[in-house]
């Protein structure tokens, strides 16, 4: 039984952290949302400098081999930053499921992805859209009970504007003649391991947003001063952000168990993951309730950096899986016979 | 990251389950808010004691086992399965003794821990006084050093099973110029000492689970100061840091409740569903335990690694108190025109413990440093709000 990380996964933390945070600035971001496809292609160069984008690529592929746990740490940076590339999705979602997939599609594919040459993304009906179908040069589409690995001419786009600027999405058609890589049972299990991952993803970036605004609301409230003190010195202000901070710290755990049991393939992997999304994802938006309201009416402006992670926050609470979809699963398994729930059951 | 038991941890939850189902008593003990009961539960910590199980996270030397936090859990989870009785000694076991491994002498160790493992001698914790609540540094009773002995006056209240208790660990003003928590020292009082009076305080359920005590001109020899003269918010402290840390509420107990709330939801369920939001607060009661449980680890073995325990177990308290309150609500809810009634009422079947556990339940967000108090640290300390 050990729940730490090792010294290398945090210092890869700590070094992606730095590089994000002195790169992915609010105006950069504000940028993306001007520019026309909302992407940042020397952006992702340099993550692909980093090996980020080649993290979980096998190393025979030219990528780093590492896994979701590895990944985890990171993911929750990419929320810090509100990172609008395809990061998360690619290390989490669309590497594993052209592993997955195996054979000439890997094999082609892959080194690209680790180079930053190609970006493969993927999309399930379940997510209604597909996030940044726009610049993939491969798509990963489920549709029905099989997947399809589509070229940009193969699919008709139609974009669909969200609350963040920052996120793309768009409606799939795939126009006729496509082939599916895959079918059947073996189509269902990698929409099944892609949604644990997209979802994953979500918890731990949730993780990171909760975290900045609460950052954000405490550096406010020490500046911001009324009635001749600081508001941060007021009581009521104090509470808010603690029982953020409570929320917050008991979200972390379970991110970090999912990221491990999916790792490890282990049979509770999706349970796992359902828990650290909705335990996370709640945090993440309590924090935007209390961090605005700290705010004041400078929270409610376009122009104070806040919404940009307010928004991310909002988004990823009901993507892949919404609360009904994750609550749904936990219920599940809680309220039926053979459940084995109570103290001594949870690392089973 | 390996979130796997060793085989000797498997072998070492194995060993405690037998002992236990060989050890715990058939019938539930009484309240150890009664006479008899406090004896019971008494006699139940020799019993743990004589299986080497009452502290196992002791030194061998003081009759534990030198485990670390893993096993502890691994312990306490057994120990919730197996509903064994609660720890009478708990403020003993799990506060003052760790403290006193921290700052106790060798002479203060053997004399004193030896006793609370066996349950021969149970402790009672003295630091709120009528003027001195949340605001802890306000203590005003006073020891005054005359000779080899301290001479106190004063008084102490809200002293958890102080009626029955043996001991008494307190805080008193050693110097009368002092103010706040200077001049504050931590003095070990028996309570059968001449000039001390206990006065039960019946609480919720009606049973004196709590007591004043009044000191009048008692005489503690110095012997019996933990500490130096003059530290002891230093070392109250070490002990708050117990109390609201890992030891004083272990996950078992609150995943224990979370599954019999899951199970009185089932049996319950057609009625239950009536009011739509209860399968959605068993549920959150499901995660919440679950995700208590985990973070719990995930502390336990940063600790086990040499990392150390800050501001953040703050959090701790007000989780796991909110948490057992909203379980018992929701108990409160499934149970609908039977919550009100007594265990022993004629038409109660059914309510099991559940009323108790919501009585006590109220008293969570209130002892070990009020909520409000966790979350003015908590923005204060851990988020570093201005004061
Ligand atoms: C079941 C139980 C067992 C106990 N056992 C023991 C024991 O064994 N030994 C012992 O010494 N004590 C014990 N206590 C006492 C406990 O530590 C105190 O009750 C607690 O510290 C609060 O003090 P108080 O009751 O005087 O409340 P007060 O301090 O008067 O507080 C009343 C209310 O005001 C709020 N408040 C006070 N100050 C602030 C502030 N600065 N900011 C915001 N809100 C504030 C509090 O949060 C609370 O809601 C026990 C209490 C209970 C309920």
């Amino acid at each position: 039984m050990d729940f730490t990380f090792t010294e290398d996964q945090l210092l890869f933390q700590a070094s992606t952290r730095e590089f994000l945070t002195g790169e992915v600035t609010p105006a950069r971001i504000r940028a993306g949302w001007e520019s026309p496809d909302g992407r940042d292609p020397a952006l992702w160069q340099q993550l692909a400098e980093l090996g980020l984008t080649g993290i979980t690529v096998a190393e025979e592929f030219g990528g780093l081999g590492m896994n979701e746990l590895d990944f985890v740490l990171l993911a929750q940076e990419c929320g810090y930053v509100a990172l609008p590339e395809p990061l998360v999705n690619t290390a989490l979602v669309s590497v594993p499921l052209l592993q997955q997939l195996g054979g000439e599609l890997a094999a082609s594919w892959l080194p690209r992805v680790a180079t930053g040459e190609a970006r493969v993304l993927a999309g399930i009906e379940q997510n209604l859209l597909v996030e940044d179908a726009h610049v993939a040069d491969l798509l990963l589409l489920q549709h029905g009970d099989a997947w399809y690995a589509l070229a940009p001419e193969q699919v008709e786009l139609r974009r669909n504007e969200s609350v963040d600027p920052s996120r793309r999405l768009y409606a799939v058609a795939i126009k006729p003649g496509a082939e599916p890589v895959a079918s059947g049972q073996q189509a269902a299990a990698l929409t099944l391991a892609a949604l644990d991952r997209g979802a994953l993803g979500c918890a731990a970036q949730a993780l990171g947003l909760a975290q900045r605004m609460v950052d954000m609301a405490v550096s406010y409230s020490s500046d911001r001063q009324q009635f001749g003190k600081p508001i941060g010195s007021f009581q009521a202000v104090k509470h808010l952000m603690a029982n953020v901070a409570v929320r917050l710290e008991y979200a972390r755990a379970p991110v970090h168990r999912a990221a491990c049991s999916v790792a490890n393939a282990e049979a509770v992997a999706s349970r796992a993951v359902s828990h650290a999304k909705l335990m996370a994802c709640e945090a993440a938006n309590l924090a935007a309730k209390h961090s605005i309201q700290v705010h004041g009416a400078m929270g409610y402006t376009w122009e104070v950096d806040l919404h940009i992670f307010m928004k991310k926050a909002w988004a990823l609470a009901n993507t892949w899986g919404d609360t009904a979809f994750h609550k749904g699963r936990i219920a599940d398994y809680i309220f039926n016979d053979g459940a084995e729930l109570g103290a001594g059951t949870t690392f089973r | 990251m390996d979130l796997a038991y060793t085989a000797k941890q498997q072998a070492f939850r194995e060993e405690i389950r037998q002992w236990l189902a060989a050890h715990v008593p058939a019938q539930p003990l009484q309240s150890f808010d009664t006479a008899e009961g406090f004896a019971q539960h008494r006699q139940w910590e020799a019993v743990l004691n004589e299986g080497r199980w009452g502290m196992v996270t002791w030194p061998e030397e003081f009759g534990g086992r030198g485990c670390d936090l893993i096993d502890w859990l691994i312990f306490e989870e057994e120990y919730y399965r197996a509903r064994a009785p609660l720890r009478v000694n708990q403020n003993g076991i799990f506060l003052l003794g760790p403290t006193l491994m921290e700052y106790g002498t060798d002479e203060q160790k053997a004399r004193i821990l030896p006793k609370m493992a066996c349950g021969e001698e149970v402790w009672a914790q003295g630091w709120s006084e009528p003027n001195a609540g949340s605001d802890m540094a306000a203590i005003r009773a006073r020891a005054d050093l005359k000779g080899d002995r301290y001479i106190i006056n004063g008084q102490k209240i809200w002293s958890t099973r102080a009626v029955w208790a043996d001991w008494l660990f307190g805080m008193f003003r050693t110097d009368p110029e002092s103010s706040r928590h200077h001049g504050l020292t931590f003095i070990l009082v028996p309570l059968s000492t001449p000039g001390i009076t206990v006065r039960p305080i019946p609480q919720l359920d009606g049973r004196p689970g709590f007591a004043e005590v009044f000191f009048d001109d008692v005489e503690v020899a110095v012997e019996n100061r933990l500490g130096d003269e003059g530290a002891g918010w230093q070392v109250a402290m070490a002990t708050a840091g117990f109390e609201r840390g890992l030891m004083l509420r272990s996950p078992a107990r609150f995943q224990e409740t979370a599954r019999r709330l899951v199970e009185l939801y089932r049996a319950n369920r057609t009625a239950a569903d009536g009011d739509p939001g209860v399968k959605d607060a068993v549920m959150r009661a499901w995660l919440d335990a679950e995700s208590y449980c985990l973070a719990t680890y995930q502390t336990a073995c940063r600790l086990g690694k040499g990392g150390k325990i800050g501001a953040e177990s703050s959090t701790n308290k007000i989780f796991w108190s909110e948490l057992d309150q909203t379980m018992h609500a929701t108990a409160m809810n499934i149970l609908g025109a039977r919550a009100e009634l007594l265990p022993h009422a004629p038409d109660a079947a059914g309510v099991g413990g559940w009323l108790d556990g919501w009585l006590f339940s109220q008293s969570g967000p209130i002892y070990a440093g009020t909520n409000e108090i966790q979350r003015n640290i908590i923005a204060e300390r851990m988020l570093g709000m201005p004061r």
